[in-house]
């Protein structure tokens, strides 16, 4: 196994200068690599009050109830992991490596470890990360979290996820990325690799609460065997520097599913460059991809991109902008590649200002301006997601409702 | 056009020498009407006379602009206030195409004012619309449904004077003796008999008022109205008793109908 690693780090170091297909180039050695070690928490009521508001915004609860299991890792330090159901693990993915041989075969298996610069730098400064496995048939009767905190201004995290759910089994995670409120810049290199296996369920809400100029580089890719449902939620409503991220699922098994939700919100300053993309790859595969992007003065791009390759396929990709201020900018990028004839493939793409009979239809039943344009914006952002449990939807929309406030 | 009233203090709504224009394009030139605390009026014309425009410019829609005139409404000129603001104060509109909000379900907008879970079942079920509160508002809403739902957000809001654009339009049969009952209560049209009290001591006690635009004059077989109109060209050419109005309108035509008011 040592031998493998050693020929991935040859390819990342290769890599190393290779810029990324998207986003502005970010020079790496502008951010710190090292910092103090945290100590590790076994309780999380042991954690500021400060970090927990920082964190709850990203949808962490350190209550933990109604958690099936906790992960923080704060800057590079992994401070608390926890799981408290049994069939479900939860650890740092170092320890996990140590306890299972296995685990390097899922090791870069998703995200190819050379794709830019910022997957070289996660392979050669790599520092933790989470490992969340549900095992063969086992169902999280509560999501689990995964919390990665800025702590240190300026610092630069890379961690390396992996994630599995065994056949038949049904996993819900959420996962906060969040930072201290005196960082202001700072630097995160994220690869994710999830792997679904016949007949799984995972559902994973991502929310980021990051700061002004912090800059993200999420690298994700998702492998879903048959049968198997993949089930994104994504959502950036607070300010961040530069963020850029086109994960991909790849669905190889018949009949498996994947259905990326995106919910972005630019403010003055933030430059978005978010997508999804999949590959369906088996018949009777399917895939829908729902983008909601917002603009109160910052840029967004919101890429889609559908990929049929086999026969009987049927995929959907709808992007929508709302553009609230003219300085901002929402460029949508819808993409639909067919590679057979019997494939079904569409998307609708819709950008624009809030529609005055929408606002007149509300301020006739006597809401006044302000409220009929915060009522259209949230109805805007309040997707339904088809196949989300109603108790990770409520956690979703109370993340959603936490930073509508600033937006409104 | 002065009326005779017994209840001259009893003003809800006075139109006066009301212009106005859609897009620059001159579409009521010279609107008098008065209705009553208690009174509906049936407003009769032709296509394009501006019986919509009418509506919209009451309500206080940006697009209908008043060049001219006032209306007055509760004894304050509510010419220039804007849409909510009216609606504040006891003006309520159906609307005929209400646009898709995505996102927004139709109980949102019954939660608006203030009803709880109950209240909002047990309107819903007068309306046979409750399948419909979780939907995205007028998403997909057949004729029927859109005007159900329209008429559903009006009982939770429940003005003092309601303006209704052709409320059988796009309706079938089945629903429209449905919706002529809501309409009738939401105007207090219906006259329960009461222990000591004439039909005219409790047609006085009545205090909703509306305007109703009807184009086929069916719903006037469910909504008995008090007074008729009829628009021609952006003004009002007669006014009088609804019944004959529209009898003479469907035997004769409009042309005629308007004559005989001259004569």
């Amino acid at each position: 196994m040592a031998g493998k690693r050693e020929e991935k780090k040859d390819l990342a170091r290769v890599a190393a200068e290779k810029r990324a297909a998207f986003g502005a180039d970010i020079n790496m050695d502008d951010y710190s690599p090292e910092t103090a070690a945290h100590p590790y928490q076994d309780d999380l009521s042991a954690f500021s009050q400060a970090e927990q508001d920082q964190m709850l915004m990203a949808g962490v609860d350190f209550s933990a109830k109604n958690r099936s299991g906790t992960f923080v890792q704060k800057d590079l330090s992994v401070v608390h992991s926890r799981s408290t159901q049994e069939g479900m693990e939860i650890m740092d993915i170092e320890e996990a490596l140590k306890q299972y041989d296995w685990l390097h075969e899922y090791w870069w298996q998703a995200v190819p470890v050379d794709m830019d610069k910022y997957t070289s730098r996660a392979e050669l400064h790599q520092e933790h990360g989470y490992f969340i496995r549900s095992m063969a048939g086992a169902k999280s009767v509560y999501p689990l979290q995964a919390c990665l905190y800025l702590e240190q201004d300026n610092l630069a995290q890379d961690v390396h996820n992996i994630i599995i759910a065994e056949e038949g089994s049904e996993l819900h995670i959420i996962t906060g990325c969040a930072t201290a409120p005196h960082v202001t810049q700072g630097l995160h290199v994220g690869i994710s690799e999830f792997y679904i296996k016949k007949g799984a369920k995972l559902t994973f809400t991502m929310i980021h609460n990051w700061a002004d100029k912090v800059a993200v580089r999420p690298r994700s890719a998702t492998i879903v065997e048959e049968g198997g449902l993949f089930l994104s939620n994504y959502v950036c409503m607070q300010p961040v520097g530069t963020l850029q991220m086109y994960p991909v699922a790849y669905l190889v098994g018949e009949g498996a599913t994947a259905r990326y939700n995106s919910i972005l919100v630019a403010p003055p300053g933030s430059e978005i460059d978010v997508g999804s993309r999949v590959l369906l790859k088996a018949r009777g595969t399917r895939a829908e991809i729902v983008s909601r992007a917002i603009t109160t003065g910052g840029k967004i791009i919101a890429r889609g991109h559908i990929n049929g390759l086999v026969p009987e396929i049927k995929a959907h990709l709808e992007c929508k902008g709302l553009i609230l201020s003219d300085e901002g900018v929402i460029h949508a990028i819808p993409e639909l590649e067919g590679h057979k004839q019997e494939v079904d493939l569409s998307h609708e793409a819709a950008v624009g200002k809030i529609a005055q009979e929408e606002l007149e239809y509300l301020m006739a039943r006597g809401l006044s301006e302000d409220e009929a344009t915060a009522t259209i914006v949230r109805g805007f952002l309040h997707v339904d997601i088809e196949g989300l449990p109603p108790e990770l939807k409520a956690e979703m929309d109370k993340a959603v409702e936490m930073s509508e406030k600033s937006l409104l | 056009m002065a009326r005779k009233s017994s209840q001259q203090n009893g003003r809800l709504l006075v139109i006066d020498d009301l212009k106005v224009e859609v897009k620059g394009k001159e579409i009521l030139r010279h609107v008098d009407l008065a209705i009553d605390k208690g009174e509906t009026h049936a407003l009769f014309g032709p296509n394009g006379s501006g019986k919509t425009t009418l509506l919209m410019a009451i309500m206080g829609f940006p697009a209908y602009q008043v060049t001219g005139g006032k209306i007055v409404f509760k004894g304050q000129d509510i010419t220039a206030l804007p849409l909510n603001e009216r609606a504040e104060m006891g003006i309520g509109l159906s609307f005929q195409r209400p646009p898709t909000i995505r996102g927004v379900k139709t109980r949102q907008m019954l939660e608006i004012f203030d009803k709880g879970e109950a209240e909002i079942k047990s309107m819903a079920k007068g309306l046979d619309f409750e399948e419909f509160l979780d939907r995205d508002l007028n998403d997909g809403f057949s004729g029927g449904e859109i005007k159900r739902s329209e008429l559903l957000q009006l009982t939770a809001q429940d003005p003092d004077f309601l303006l209704l654009d052709e409320p059988e339009s796009g309706v079938d049969l089945e629903n429209i003796a449905l919706i002529g009952k809501v309409i009738e209560e939401l105007l207090q049209r219906e006259l329960k008999p009461q222990e000591g009290k004439s039909r005219k001591e409790l047609k006085r006690e009545r205090w909703k008022s509306g305007l109703i635009i009807t184009h086929t004059g069916y719903i006037l077989d469910y909504v008995d109205v008090d007074r008729g109109h009829v628009l021609m060209e952006g003004e009002l050419a007669c006014s009088g008793n609804p019944r004959e109005i529209l009898k003479t309108i469907k035997e004769q035509g409009y042309e005629e109908c308007v004559n005989c008011c001259r004569i």
